[in-house]
């Protein structure tokens, strides 16, 4: 089995493309679900130890949300999604109709609303793999929680941190017309996955 | 004139002297081992990310199990002129921030990290006089080598000194 600092350019990119993919359905789901339009910037993937994966997403003091979920099964993985905390506001802001700077705190609505988006958005990436790999995934409920960037990676680092000391960060913004809304989505899939994935996008 | 702390990161450890102090930015079920040496007043930190480096097929990194990571810290200190006998240890962390619905033992891992540097530390003969540990919400601490104090702070449950 393979660490993933083992991957060469061509992995990578393999990774990317269906990173691509998986991002793009994505923001066509987003589109749908606040009735306008939602672009994406082309995603980013890098492999990177654990102490700068923080980097990526601003720092590790930076209040976000972070919706999780695991994909068991044949190809095990985990998907984070994670939003700085006055972008999601933005979101569910559009989400429900109202004017931009009325939510400012958490309630069951706006967590289970948050929870739907990031449902939406694992199964929009699970659908593009599915297609490459000939696999049905079936994700679990995402699970919510709001605080410091560093301490909600951490805990999704140590699901990978037996076998690996770097992880596989992905890299998506999502564009709304007026902001960026810039959300970074994180797929960990386990190293016995990472070698299916490239072997079924004939890269291995 | 302020001073820059000395950062360690997700699975690494450092050591610093006055008037540095170290700093762990959002720990959450990661759990922050703090040492101290009160004569010579040497302070150590490590970022513990799982418990047991047993279960792992490859250790490549001792900074980031418990059962390897306590010792590891204990040892640099140790060179670095440090006397055991007169270590103490301060930890927080071990916090729980995803709830899963039915959620197995493997996401209780803030908890058996907790569990597991306690132990570590029993067996290395370092007294623990100081722990914030669990919950469900992320910490930074900061621990300062001229006293030993550990500050805790979070995003909405106040801070503390331990």
């Amino acid at each position: 089995m393979k660490d993933f600092y083992e991957l060469n350019e061509l992995q990578l990119d393999a990774l990317k493309e269906i990173s691509n993919i998986g991002a793009g359905n994505a923001a066509t789901s987003l589109s749908q679900m606040l009735g306008r339009k939602i672009n994406m910037s082309v995603p980013n993937a890098n492999i990177a130890p654990f102490p700068n994966i923080v980097d990526f997403v601003g720092g590790a003091e930076i209040e976000v949300a972070g919706g999780y979920l695991r994909v068991d099964g044949e190809m095990p993985m985990g998907i984070l999604f994670m939003i700085p905390k006055e972008q999601v506001f933005y979101f569910l802001d559009l989400l429900f109709g109202n004017p931009i700077g009325t939510c400012t705190n958490w309630d069951e609505m706006k967590q289970s609303a948050f929870k739907e988006i990031v449902n939406i958005l694992a199964g929009s990436y699970l659908n593009a793999l599915s297609v490459f790999t000939n696999q049905v995934y079936s994700p679990s409920v995402p699970a919510q929680a709001n605080d410091m960037a560093g301490a909600i990676l951490g805990e999704v680092l140590q699901q990978i941190g037996e076998v690996s000391d770097h992880a596989l960060v992905v890299e998506n913004i999502f564009i709304e017309q007026e902001r960026q809304i810039k959300g970074h989505f994180f797929l960990l899939p386990e190293p016995k996955t990472m070698e299916l994935l490239l072997k079924y996008l004939g890269v291995l | 004139m302020s001073i820059e702390p000395v950062k360690v990161g997700m699975a690494e450890f450092k050591t610093a002297l006055p008037p540095l102090s170290l700093i762990t930015i959002g720990l959450g079920s990661c759990v922050g081992v703090c040492l101290w040496d009160s004569l010579i007043k040497i302070g150590g930190m490590a970022h513990i990310m799982l418990p047991d480096s047993t279960q792992s097929r490859i250790v490549q990194n001792r900074a980031k199990f418990a059962d390897t990571g306590v010792p590891l810290l204990i040892e640099e200190m140790l060179k670095l002129g440090a006397n055991r006998a007169r270590l103490i240890a301060k930890i927080a962390g071990g916090a729980q921030m995803f709830n899963f619905p039915g959620s197995s033992n493997a996401m209780r891992i803030g908890e058996r990290n907790a569990e597991a540097v306690k132990k570590c530390l029993e067996q290395e003969r370092i007294r623990l006089i100081a722990e914030d540990i669990g919950g469900n919400f992320g910490r930074t601490i900061e621990f300062f080598t001229d006293n030993g104090n550990l500050f805790i702070k979070t995003i909405n449950k106040g801070q503390k000194r331990i």
